[in-house]
């Protein structure tokens, strides 16, 4: 008897500390997109597409959308035709899973991918201007569409294992994202916005940067932020964050390009 | 690749104020900057803005190191006639880019 009365009060604790842990969700109703959290001129400025400087890269992707790269001599646009039509969506279903490399790519690998594929051509380097014009035209075609990243049952452990690393506490400051992106999102960090960290609308143009940047640009900023060594670009870890990311951020609509302090 | 981005109206009343945006694509190097090995990252910035209504200036303004990249201008003017905007921007290391708009005022 005295032993089933511990076992009832072991699973009550439990239960109790379960809740504890998943009450540092944010619950759906309450996930707001960065872009709440700025002021009336950066929300202007992300507004208008001709005072959104992220439109300089859309439409320098929009040109090398149309122009023949590679050995094949093939443009995008000769395969994938009308980026209106056959990329409207695309950006809110990444990372998704490659089954040639059996992991998942995120859009910036993705158009590398077919690059090496389809075109026979060098793959563009991570942040370079070429890569973050194409992703900012590619994505920009799924703007409205609400995100839903991750449900390919395949890409369930690479979920998890991005939620893993999301909890991690790591660096000198000894932080996980959780801390301040699940639990203090309400609050400032040195008089800045902390946020939810909903990747809706990359790539962005950051104020900060003076440039557009990739999801993973921001990723090594914020690791680097807790004094931890960041992973390379392109690293499994990364793409891991950027799918979990992605799928804390289901339902929720795509911004890009959005605009950032 | 393209560089700017235009926002005239196409269509206006005459004697109407009317406002005309502009962004251009630039980095806008300070030159006050170090890479890690010290050197001086040399200035590379737009140095001069105009825009021209017709043929007539109407606008112009210098720009300083100052500026962040991708400046955006904005201004007003009145439409008097239809016809066309030209912009230019002239800048370090013989940077130059040009680009117009047409306006129909009625």
């Amino acid at each position: 008897m005295r032993s089933a009365r511990t076992i009832a009060l072991a699973a009550l604790l439990v239960a109790a500390f379960a809740s504890l842990l998943s009450a540092n969700e944010i619950p759906q109703g309450e996930r707001r997109s960065g872009y709440s959290f700025m002021s009336p001129d950066t929300k202007a400025m992300q507004n208008d597409d001709t005072t959104n400087p992220g439109m300089l890269w859309v439409l320098d992707g929009e040109a090398l959308w149309k122009s023949k790269a590679g050995a094949t001599g093939k443009a995008c646009a000769d395969c994938h035709h009308d980026a209106g039509a056959s990329m409207k969506g695309v950006a809110a279903r990444y990372p998704a899973f490659d089954k040639t490399l059996g992991r998942p790519v995120n859009l910036e690998q993705r158009i590398n991918l077919c690059r090496a594929r389809h075109q026979e051509a060098t793959p563009l380097p991570y942040e370079s201007r070429d890569l973050l014009a194409l992703t900012a035209f590619v994505a920009q075609q799924s703007r409205g569409v609400a995100v839903e990243a991750g449900t390919d049952p395949e890409l369930e452990p690479f979920v998890a294992r991005g939620h893993d690393l999301f909890m991690q506490r790591q660096g000198q400051l000894n932080l996980g994202c959780t801390n301040c992106h699940d639990d203090n999102w309400d609050k400032r960090l040195a008089g800045s916005a902390i946020t939810q960290g909903h990747p809706t609308g990359y790539p962005l143009y950051r104020l900060e940067w003076q440039s557009l940047g990739s999801l993973q640009r921001r990723l090594r900023a914020c690791i680097t932020g807790i004094r931890a060594q960041a992973y390379d670009y392109g690293a499994p870890e990364l793409v891991g964050l950027e799918l979990y990311l992605m799928s804390r951020a289901r339902g929720m609509p795509i911004e890009t390009p959005a605009v950032r302090p | 690749m393209a560089s700017a981005l235009i926002n005239v109206p196409a269509r206006a009343k005459r004697g109407a104020i009317i406002e005309i945006k502009t962004l251009m694509s630039h980095i806008m190097e300070t030159g006050y900057r170090h890479t890690a090995d010290g050197e001086v990252v040399p200035r590379n910035i737009i140095t001069s803005f105009s825009c021209r209504y017709n043929g007539t200036e109407i606008f112009r303004a210098d720009l300083f190191p100052a500026i962040a990249a991708n400046p955006f201008v904005t201004f007003f003017t009145v439409a008097t006639e239809s016809g066309k905007f030209d912009f230019e921007w002239i800048g370090d290391r013989g940077f130059t880019e040009t680009a117009s708009a047409s306006i129909t005022v009625e």
